[in-house]
């Protein structure tokens, strides 16, 4: 017992130090890197957990694609953080305020329900050995919420017409091929037979 | 003993940092966005543990489900980020008043 709570303290420091760099660092670029550390620990939180499905699946789609899609944005976009950053010091005493404020609200109602008469969740039994998390979330997936996950499917190819819809533009002087062109063009658009007299015979 | 309440102090801590975060940098729209991701995971955080707790994997889905969306609108989100910058040479959420009356 004793292992799994260093794991869960070191990986919980290391995630809330992370994510309070996320929202303090100037420049953006190093936000995005600390949010791939938060996400890595999360995932080693989740592993704790027995979540090991999801924890691969966030390492792999968040960081490996969303993250990098961020890095990408980022880099694309010439950012000028001097103004971007304007107004930090200014709002910095309200939105502490606020999340000092929500945090101490949850606690409270987390830390004292003990007091309150409501008891909290039993330590859950250790898994078996062959208990297979990934088998038992394609077993639910694939029956009870098949329907679920089709529409998942289909926000996502959504989200891929959207994304090409928005950042697609067309530029003047580009030469491209025109499908509909290609497969309407017919033989008299191309050849064309004339009448001409045939050169070299004497005509009789 | 590590108890239901540790992982939910965990995740009620992300969110109030995701929210300072909002807060603190509303004028760039990039940090915006990972504000959200942040407050996600959390979000997720604690359906994780529930999910062990409660000992159902039935919550596992739901996170599932939440993290193909939160890439969807991450996506999206990017990507009208891009036709800004494309049309307004600035990410500025203070140039973005155009429905202001």
């Amino acid at each position: 017992m004793l292992i799994q709570e260093i794991i869960f303290y070191a990986f919980s420091i290391i995630m809330i130090v992370a994510a309070t760099l996320v929202i303090s660092v100037r420049n953006p670029v190093y936000s995005v890197l600390y949010l791939i550390l938060t996400f890595f620990s999360a995932a080693a939180l989740w592993i704790l957990l027995g979540a090991e499905f999801l924890a691969i699946i966030l390492v792999l789609v968040y960081v490996g694609a969303v993250m990098v899609l961020f890095l990408f944005v980022l880099m694309m976009l010439n950012v000028d953080l001097s103004r971007v950053n304007e107004g930090f010091v200014k709002n910095l005493p309200l939105g502490l305020l606020v999340a000092a404020i929500m945090l101490a609200e949850i606690l409270v109602v987390l830390w004292y329900k003990g007091r309150t008469g409501i008891e909290d969740f039993p330590i859950p039994e250790p898994l078996s050995a062959d208990y297979s998390n990934t088998a038992e979330i394609g077993q639910r997936l694939f029956t009870q919420y098949l329907w679920p996950f089709e529409l998942a499917g289909i926000v996502l190819l959504v989200a891929i017409v959207a994304a090409i819809a928005l950042t697609m533009r067309k530029r003047e002087g580009v030469k491209t091929q025109s499908i509909p062109k290609q497969v309407q063009a017919d033989k008299r658009d191309r050849v064309k037979l004339i009448d001409m007299p045939v050169e070299g015979v004497e005509d009789k | 003993m590590l108890t239901l309440t540790h992982y939910l102090t965990l995740g009620a801590i992300l969110m109030c940092l995701s929210v300072a975060g909002i807060f603190l940098n509303r004028k760039n729209i990039i940090i915006l966005l990972m504000s959200i991701e942040l407050m996600l995971l959390a979000a997720n955080m604690n359906l994780v543990a529930f999910s062990r707790f409660i000992g159902n994997p039935d919550g596992q889905i739901f996170v599932f489900f939440i993290l193909t969306v939160a890439a969807a609108e991450a996506a999206i989100g990017l990507a009208i980020l891009v036709a800004l910058y494309r049309n307004r040479q600035s990410i500025n959420v203070a140039d973005l008043d155009d429905l202001k009356g």
